[in-house]
Parts: C-alpha cells; structure tokens; sequence
C-alpha cells in the first residue's frame, strides 16, 4: 500500500477559505490604511492567540498564565532597544529565546501533574513575573512602564512609522510565518502524538509517547511564539506597559480563543480580531460595561457555542455543503 | 497455519500447541511480587515466568488479581516488593512508555483508546513512536508516509481497513476491541500482554479477535488474561491460574485440567 | 524582638483565620465535585460589600448587618450554582475555569457599577477596637475577634462533618460520588447546601475583611490566587488541611511582609512554585481520584 505519500498530502491540502483568509491580511493593508496601529494589534494579539492554541488547544494543558511569556518577549526586545540594540529581527529572535528559555526552566512543573496544579503553577508563575516586574522599576520601569525603546528601521530602510505600515506589514509576516510552523506541527507526528496525549495519557503512553516530554516540547515552542508576539509589540509600539505580564491579559487572550475555537488553529486568528475590534468600539466608552459584557459573552461561549466561531462556521458549511448536493439532480 | 488456529476449527479442545520447551528462555518474570491496597492484599509474592513464544493465559475469578498483575508488568501499578525482570533486566523503575519501547506492550480490558482520532491516525503514531518519530516535527513526512503505509497494513491483518477512517468513538465495539490490538502490534512488541480482548465483545465479533490472535506471529511472546475457558484451552500452550492474588497452579492445559484445586475452584466439570 | 514577633505571629494567624473562612468553600465545592470555582473569592467580595451596605443603607449595626450579608449572599451563591455552575459539572476544565472567570468578571463589573471603584471602609463595634493588655503584652482586640471566630468554625466545620448526617454525606460524596448515589445519597442536593455554606463562610471572611484588608472591586481576582494556593496545599476537600494551610499562608505573608518588605507579595509565589514542585498534591489530600 502506498496511499501513505497521498494520504499525508490530503491533509496538507490548502482549503480555499483559507487562502481568502490570508488575502483578507494585506487587502486590509489597502483599504483601512487608517486603522493599521489596530490592525498591528489584532496581528500580534492573533500571534499570541496562536500560541495558546498550540498548549491549550492542542496539547490540553489549561494556563492562566501564558501571559508570562507575552511579557518576558516585550520587556527583553524593549530592554534591547532600551540599550542601543535597536536591530528589530534579532531583536525578536533574541525575545523568544528568552521566553523560550523561562519556559525550559518550569516545563517540567507544569507538564507534570494534574490540570488543578498546573492551573496553579501557571497561574502563580504568571503573578511571579508581575510582581518581579514591578519591583524591578529600575530595570522594566516598574509601574510606569519601559519608555525610550529606539528601534531601527527594518533591513535598513523601512522605518517604523506613525502610521504604523511598516508595523503591520512586520507583524502580518511574523504571524503569517509562525501560522505555518504551527500548521505544519500539528499535521506531523509530534501533532497527532498532542492530540493523542490530551485524548487518553493513559494510552499515549502504553503507545511509548513520553508524554512529559511532548507536552514539554510544545510549551517551550508555544512560550517562544507567545515571545515573538510580546517583542513586536515593543517594538511597535516602542513602549511597554507592566500590563504585558497581568492576569487581564491571560484571561483575555484565553477569551479571544475560546471565542474563536479550540483546536482549530484559526481560532486564536478569528477571536482576536472579533475581540480587538469590539474592544476598540466599546471599551473606550465605559470599561465597566466592557468588563461585564466580556464576562456575559464568556459564560455564553462556553455554555452555548461549542468550539467557538470556527466550529461553528465549519459545521454551518458542511450542513450547506450537503443541502446544495442533494439538490443536484 | 500454525498449531494454535488448526487447534481452533476443532469444538473439541483435544489438541493443544506444544508446549514451549523448558529450555526455551524466560524473557518476563516476577520474583516475589507484593501489592497491597490498604490492608487488601491483590498480589501475593507472585513467582511467575513467560517463555520466549509462549502463549500463555491466566486465569482466575473476578478479583483474583489478574488485571492488577497486567498493571504492574505494564507499569500502571507499582508493587510495594518484589521484582519484575524484562529479558533479565530489572524494570521496576520504569514508567510504562519505557516499558514499551523494550517491546513489553499490553492492551487494556476497558477499551482505552483515543476517542476523537481515526484507527488510521491511532496506529500510524503507534508507528512512528515504534521508529523512534513520534514526536518529530522537522524533516519527518517521508517517515510519516510510509508509517501511514504500515498502519493501514496492520489494519487490514485485523480486518479493521474498511474502517481506517471513521473516528474511533462511533466504532462499533468490536471494532474498537480489534483496535486495541492493532495498536499494541503497531508497537512493535516482543512481549504482548492482552487484558481479556474479547470482553464485552458479541458471538459474531468475536469470531475476526480469535482469529487475530490465532495468526500472531509465532516469535511473539503472548500473555493472555481470559475467561473463556473454550479460547483459553485452544489457544494457550501454558496457563497459570491466580485465586485470591496468589499462584494456585502453573502448567500446561491439560495439567491444569487435571488440577483438583483447580477443578474444584474454577471449570467446573465440563472439561473433564 | 519577642513582643514585635509574637505581635507578627498572632497577626498572621488572624490573617489566616480570614484566609480560611474564605477559602474553606472553595476547598470543599472543589474536593465534593472537582468544581473549579475561579468565582468564589467574588462571592466573598460580595459579603463585604453586602456588609457595608447594611450598615451604611439599612442604618443596622455590625454584627445584624453581618448577619444579612451572610444569608444574603449565601443565597446569591447557591442561586448562582443552581442557575450556572451546575451546567458545566461534567465538562472539561478549561470550560469550568472560563465560565467562571465570566461570572467573576461579571460579578466585579456590576460591584464596581454599584458601590465605584474605591476602597471602602467599615466601623466595626467599639469593643472590637483598640488593643487588650495581657501583661506585657498588648494584642489587637480585632485580629484575636477573627482568630477566635476562625477557631471557633473549624470547630463547628469538623463537629458538622463527623457528628451530622449532612457531614456523612458530604464525606462519602466527597470519597466516591458514584458509590454515595448507588446508596441514595441526593448528592446533588448535598452540593446545593455545602455550596450554600461555602458561600456563607466566604462571605463571613469577606465582610470581616473589610476591617482587616480593605475592600475594593479587585479583591475577587487578587486573593484568587491565595485561595487556589491555599487549596491545593491543604488538600482539596480537607477541612483541617486548608485550615493548616491558610494559616502557613497567613504567618509567611504577614512575617515577610514585615521583616522582607521589599520582596512583597513575591515571597508566596515563590513559597507556591517551592511547595508543588515537592508535593504536586498538596499537603493532605483527601479526594480520591478515580483509577
């Protein structure tokens, strides 16, 4: 049998909606040539969103943290740029190394045990770093934040303008790159071995899957993501607020997924700019309602919208899908 | 054919396969194997030996501790003294993925497997962990195609190819049954440890699991934990028989037929 | 040095009596039903909140006002759990932890509506003022109030646990869910009530608080994390375990506050990361899962 090659191939197989999708990021870039900083926002939010599909979606580890590694990439692209390293691609490789390396460090906690614990862990390293942060002002600006970040033009030409083009176009390549690591991940073996850890760990391992060792391996990839979108947002906006590491921001880009969908890589994508958008509008005019709408949007995902948008649009197309071919003759 | 299924056209338990001789080596064995779950002891000092291409079973009452025995080979459970030897080294101390990637593999009584993938997908990882792949990312898609190409080759040894894409959960439970032990010979295995395969599994279906298991290679070591005494005496070369956590009785089936204890305890007297 | 540490000591102890009584809720709805309740330290917000409004509204003094916060916002609770939280018993964790942090996030957004979003105050009865003098030493009247009321409901939690029916039931549920329903045990009326209490016991610690800590619309998500950390240290479903655990809680905080100001709220995080690294189970835990 050699449907192997074939069967792999299928799967690969780019739907049309996707290529829509992707032609929608600099069709954006064209027609709302106004609202770029927002859509800079969405992008690296989208980023971040990606990551924490990539532990929670797909490996099934639960954090309330991974905001963490959002922070430790801003503060280290804006330390860098604080200091004369104003290089912005080593910058940020230089960031997701750095979130990466955190991660290596607590992988081992967090992979370990039960889902309680690594809620715990994860939720506590998270108020960790804050509090170091804070008490750190000297080094991150404390409470105030990380001001005179200087970030030199990108390959020496393009410079970070008002406007924010030149940070749109960064960040859409950024997301855009680290959008195709992670659907080539999850259709390898290390994807399927994620999946098949978060079904039954009982048998992942009676298969011979360290699962320890898998769920770590995505962790440390997820922190490193999570990094490069914290260091574009230093870099873009070249200031960076103690936000970066709060426990608003975890439950937010948690949010934006579980809106979107679980598992389904463009999840992350579709929840962050359905979030973004909705904050711009109306956050500004009173964070209360904000806060309590987010709330009620929350509760109703989780009860009523099983797998969020994406699933839901899925199982709409596949349900007009079946209608339009009974009607053929 | 081998012995084992010619031995299964007959209703007649009359032939058994020979015996694996006394020189054959011992590749699994407890010394002394203790488990207490509070002050109920589930495994007392248990001496027991599997022969390279043995095909063993194990019998014993509901609560004998037979299942309990598979956990702590396989490493689900750990025994409080006493040793286990996996080709004469100690393997006490490791977890059970280790376990598998030296070739002791073992199937579950209650169908343990992953619910939301296709048997396709299930094994084809199995595959790939068995290469040392399974958890590549990098370089890996022509070691993922031709472990797609195996997969689908063991699917189609238990007669499960027709269904290699459908997800596992709405699999009829037979098929899942069959699943279970696609996955464990896609782990490559020297010794396999099969926790009652045909439970819970209807007359019809159950016909396509003996025969699985009567086709598996004959360098497999077999441990088979069962309670159909009718399998049991077709397949099995040795049978060792647990009551109350202990070894009652080891042997070969028609010593074990003989047995007194074993008579009294367990067949009742329709294999006289 | 011995007065300054024995004075530290007994404020970290009243600091742990307050910890327990809002945590104690938490430990048991988690033990009885493995229920992640990110939302129950908004409950105990609410306890306070509830109290100042008594008195300031209603003119009540203290402890009725007390009182009416604690009925009223164990009501809350239960009608919360009846009409919410119930619906994702079953399902995956992540569910519950973001349902409830909607609920929470929705709690604090109408709390900070009605009452803004300042820090509140409360005045709490003269003869729970000032200091009392035990010889040489002098003790704050308030802090030695929350460590006998804190005693005093472990006493009654661990008396209503062994000696009541309702104590059985909980016990066996919390053992084995399965095994209490075969027996007839109606476990979920069992979670209503000791959901019911949980909720009432948050609101206690809440409203006694108030006097203690401060009270402002993010106290639900700050002393989230304290309680979660309280809970999985002490076990969850283990009364005495949480009790020991807040009060290891309370006496590091209040002890590195004072002698390692500059390390703040650091120091129990790290104490945290320390503890589930050697013990990913907590210190005693009662909760058997299923094999």
């Amino acid at each position: 049998m050699n449907g192997g090659a074939e069967y792999l191939r299928e799967q690969r197989r780019w739907h049309w909606a996707e290529i829509v999708f992707w032609l929608l990021v600099p069709a954006a870039w064209f027609v709302f040539p106004g609202y770029l900083v927002l859509g800079t926002q969405i992008l690296i939010a989208a980023l971040f969103a990606l990551s924490l599909d990539l532990v929670m979606g797909y490996a099934g580890i639960v954090t309330l943290g991974h905001a963490a590694f959002f922070g430790i990439g801003a503060y280290t692209a804006g330390k860098l740029g604080q200091q004369g390293w104003t290089e912005p691609l080593s910058g940020l490789f230089i960031a997701a190394a750095a979130a990466a390396f955190i991660a290596a460090l607590t992988a081992r906690l967090v992979c370990r045990g039960n889902d309680l614990s690594r809620l715990m862990i994860t939720l506590g390293l998270g108020m960790l770093l804050y509090e170091v942060a804070n008490k750190a002002a000297s080094l991150t600006g404390g409470l105030d934040g990380m001001l005179d970040i200087v970030i030199a033009p990108l390959f020496g030409t393009f410079e970070f303008d008002m406007w924010g083009r030149t940070a749109y176009v960064y960040s859409a390549v950024c997301l855009f790159l680290g959008f195709l690591l992670a659907r080539h991940l999850v259709r390898q073996p290390f994807g399927l071995a994620l999946h098949a850890v978060r079904l039954n760990p009982l048998r992942s391992g009676a298969i011979g899957i360290d699962n320890t060792r898998a769920l770590s391996r995505i962790y440390i990839l997820s922190a490193a993501m999570a990094g490069v979108a914290g260091g574009l947002l230093a870099q873009t906006n070249q200031f960076v607020a103690i936000d970066v590491l709060s426990f608003q921001r975890s439950a937010d880009v948690a949010t934006m997924l579980i809106i979107g969908g679980l598992g389904q890589l463009y999840g992350g994508l579709v929840g962050a700019t359905g979030f973004l958008v909705a904050q711009d509008s109306l956050a500004a005019v009173n964070p209360v309602y904000w806060q309590f709408w987010l709330g009620l949007v929350l509760i109703l995902v989780v009860l009523f919208v099983r797998g969020g948008v994406v699933a839901v649009v899925r199982r709409m197309a596949q349900r007009l899908g079946r209608r339009m071919q009974r009607r053929q003759p | 054919m081998s012995p084992a299924s010619t031995a299964m056209q007959s209703a007649d338990a009359a032939t058994s396969p020979p015996a694996a001789g006394a020189s054959a080596r011992v590749v699994l064995e407890t010394r002394k194997l203790c488990l207490s779950f509070g002050a109920l002891q589930v495994t007392r000092n248990v001496d027991f030996q599997l022969r390279a291409g043995e095909r063993h079973a194990l019998i014993g009452s509901n609560g004998a501790g037979k299942s309990t025995l598979v956990n702590l080979l396989a490493g689900a459970l750990q025994p409080q003294s006493g040793d286990i030897l996996l080709e004469g080294e100690r393997i006490n101390k490791l977890a059970p993925f280790q376990r598998v990637r030296r070739g002791l593999v073992r199937t579950f009584q209650i169908t343990a497997l992953f619910g939301e993938m296709t048997p396709l997908d299930s094994v084809a990882l199995a595959v790939c962990q068995a290469n040392g792949a399974g958890l590549s990312f990098v370089g890996a898609s022509a070691a993922h195609a031709g472990a797609v190409d195996e997969a689908a080759e063991i699917l189609r040894t238990v007669g499960l190819l027709e269904h290699a894409r459908d997800e596992t959960r709405f699999m009829a439970y037979g098929h899942q049954r069959l699943l279970e032990i696609a996955l464990a010979l896609a782990c490559r295995p020297r010794v396999l440890l099969l926790d009652e395969p045909a439970a819970g599994v209807p007359m019809a279906e159950s016909r396509r699991l003996f025969q699985t298991l009567a086709e598996l290679p004959d360098e497999l070591t077999i441990l088979l934990i069962e309670h159909d005494m009718k399998l049991v005496f077709q397949f099995a070369s040795r049978i060792s028989v647990l009551a109350e956590g202990a070894l009652l009785a080891q042997g070969t089936p028609q010593e074990i037929a003989r047995d007194e204890r074993v008579r009294q305890s367990y067949l009742g007297h329709s294999h006289a | 040095m011995l007065i300054n540490g024995i004075a530290v000591l007994l404020d970290g102890f009243a600091y742990g009596a307050l910890l327990f009584l809002m945590s104690v809720g938490l430990s048991i709805t988690l033990g009885l039903m493995g229920f992640v309740n990110l939302a129950h330290m908004a409950i105990a917000m609410l306890g306070g909140y509830a109290l100042i409004s008594g008195m300031s509204m209603l003119g009540w003094s203290f402890f009725p006002a007390l009182l009416l916060a604690i009925v009223l916002t164990s009501l809350f609770g239960v009608v919360l759990e009846r009409g919410l939280f119930r619906f994702v018993y079953g399902a995956p964790p992540l569910a519950q932890v973001l349902l409830t942090v909607g609920a929470l996030f929705m709690i604090a957004a109408a709390a900070t509506y009605i009452w803004g979003p300042g820090l509140q105050a409360v005045t709490i009865p003269e003869f729970l003022q000032g200091r009392l003098r035990i010889g040489p030493f002098g003790f704050s009247r308030y802090r030695l109030f929350l460590l006998v009321v804190g005693l005093a409901v472990l006493v009654l939690l661990q008396l209503g646990m062994v000696r009541t029916r309702f104590g059985a039931m909980v016990r066996a549920s919390v053992d084995d869910q399965d095994v209490a329903r075969s027996l007839g045990i109606p476990v979920d009326r069992v979670f209503m009530g000791a959901f019911a209490v949980g909720s009432a016991l948050a609101a206690l610690g809440g409203a006694l608080s108030v006097q203690a800590m401060g009270l402002d619309t993010s106290f639900g998500l700050k002393y989230l994390v304290l309680a979660l950390l309280i809970v999985v240290l002490g076990g969850a479903g283990s009364i005495m375990g949480t009790f020991l655990s807040s009060m290891l809680i309370g006496i590091v905080i209040i002890a590195g506050a004072y002698y390692v100001p500059a390390m703040g709220a650091f120091i129990i995080y790290l104490v945290m990361i320390v503890v589930l690294t050697l013990r990913p189970t907590g210190l005693r835990s009662v909760r058997r899962r299923h094999p």
